[in-house]
């Protein structure tokens, strides 16, 4: 080995070693749930001091359009605007009970040192899983965070499923889980804490042609945590 | 080249230095091979739940590619056996047979609620850089719950630390759910264990959503109230001796 060589391996590694997070690292995402479906995932890294959502605090309109109906277009909006960095979809549709979908993120030249993720829960009606702004680690490894599911607190668990995802809309938009339950007659009026809170989950009944609710208590209840969320640094 | 010459080098210089010693040589009385130095380690596990009793543990110490189950992946039939009846047997016997396992234990018996169990672990100094550990017990009155840990690494534990764990309770998805006598095992139903059939909703493991109960609208559930549960239902210490 000649010394130019060696010098320049000595420049690259401290090149490696320079920056402050790091720039590329891959986020897999496992449905953990016993029959919960999630919609379209949306990964993304954004600045410090930003979010996407935060406990306590009201839903965003672009929040709620994910929660309450899948639709994470909003929210690439506001990413973008951060000057995020993100991955959206990267399950290519619905993620399945069991299943896992990988995101492989790069960050360089980017001030985006918090790490989100997000996805509707189905059948729910507002039901989402979060992760809110981890740090993204800087050190190679690999870092798990277990995910709990939060209620948007932005429409009624009524546990009705209608079709209704659009923001406003009551009801849930589909039970891709194939039971097929109708007519139930509404499990909950409007939340008690109108803000982002941790999901209370669901009540559901077993009478799959009316009771209060249409979604099957032995089949699409869940208990925390419902995703998770490895982050690995080459 | 340049390594290799510099080797030489060394070696010349190591043996003048030598030359120059007026002490006799060292000399190295032939002997038994050192004693392999061992590890210990204290596995404690407790019954966190109101009314779940955790069947005989299943403990692993083992490598980086055994693992007992996988999210999403089908249970093996050890882990279905012990899922669905408690008995660890096959578990600890395909474990024993895996030349990717160190050693195992087996627990004494079930763990009540709130009931611990601890277990002494040695593992020889040159195994524990890149030893796991695993752990497995159903949640007994369940039709196929269990806990555990999955592939926890032990090496970077100094001795006298504590790592300190809650685990959550996974549904193997080998069978479904009913919660009706005549399929849990355990005081509650007192009704079958094993059955070969994979009849759950998906023949994969996931995490359990708990248990609905006849008191809350599953009629024919044989179970009340106080076997309903949350995560964690169970808490699992890890402790280096030496």
């Amino acid at each position: 080995m000649n010394d130019r060589l060696r010098g320049l391996l000595c420049f690259t590694s401290l090149a490696i070693m320079g920056p402050a997070s790091a720039a590329q690292f891959s986020v897999d995402v496992t449905n953990l749930t016993h029959s919960n479906w999630f919609t379209p995932l949306l990964v993304a890294a954004h600045p410090d001091g930003t979010s996407l959502f935060m406990a306590g605090q009201p839903a965003s309109a672009e929040l709620q359009a994910m929660a309450e109906g899948g639709d994470i277009g909003g929210l690439e909006t506001t990413v973008t605007a951060l000057g995020g960095s993100m991955v959206s979809n990267p399950a290519g549709g619905l993620l399945a009970p069991g299943q896992s979908a990988t995101a492989d993120l790069d960050t360089d030249g980017t001030a985006n040192v918090l790490l989100s993720v997000v996805a509707m829960l189905l059948p729910t009606n507002d039901a989402f899983l979060g992760l809110n702004s981890i740090v993204v680690p800087t050190a190679p490894g690999t870092y798990t965070f277990d995910v709990p599911a939060y209620d948007a607190g932005t429409e009624a668990n009524d546990e009705i499923v209608n079709g209704g995802g659009a923001p406003g809309a009551p009801g849930i938009p589909a039970d891709p889980s194939g039971v097929g339950a109708t007519g139930g007659t509404g499990a909950a009026t409007a939340d008690a804490n109108p803000n982002v809170h941790v999901h209370r989950g669901l009540l559901g009944d077993t009478d799959a042609a009316g009771g209060v609710s249409d979604v099957d208590s032995r089949v699409h209840r869940w208990l925390n945590p419902v995703a998770r969320i490895v982050v690995t640094v080459e | 080249m340049r390594y290799l010459k510099t080797s030489s080098m060394l070696g010349v210089v190591a043996a003048v230095v030598a030359a120059c010693d007026n002490n006799d040589p060292p000399v190295t009385p032939p002997s038994a091979p050192p004693p392999i130095a061992m590890s210990d380690f204290t596995i404690s596990i407790t019954n966190l739940t109101n009314a779940r009793p955790l069947s005989p543990v299943a403990l692993v110490a083992h490598d980086s590619i055994y693992s007992y189950f996988r999210v999403g992946e089908p249970a093996t039939a050890e882990l279905e056996l012990l899922a669905e009846s408690g008995d660890n047997t096959d578990l600890i016997a395909a474990a024993t047979a895996d030349s990717n396992v160190i050693t195992t234990r087996q627990g004494a018996g079930v763990i009540p609620p709130g009931g611990t169990e601890s277990f002494d672990l040695s593992i020889a100094a040159n195994q524990v850089t890149g030893a796991r550990i695993s752990l497995a017990t159903m949640l007994v009155n369940t039709n196929d719950a269990f806990t555990g840990l999955n592939g926890l690494p032990i090496a970077s534990l100094s001795a006298g630390e504590v790592l300190g764990f809650t685990a959550i309770a996974y549904d193997a998805g080998t069978e479904d759910d009913t919660e009706a006598a005549a399929t849990i095992p355990g005081p509650a139903g007192g009704g079958e264990g094993f059955n070969v059939a994979r009849d759950d909703r998906a023949d994969f493991v996931t995490m359990h959503s708990g248990a609905v109960t006849a008191d809350d609208g599953l009629a024919s559930s044989a179970l009340t109230s106080q076997h309903r549960f949350l995560n964690p239902v169970a808490r699992i210490e890890v402790m280096r001796i030496n």
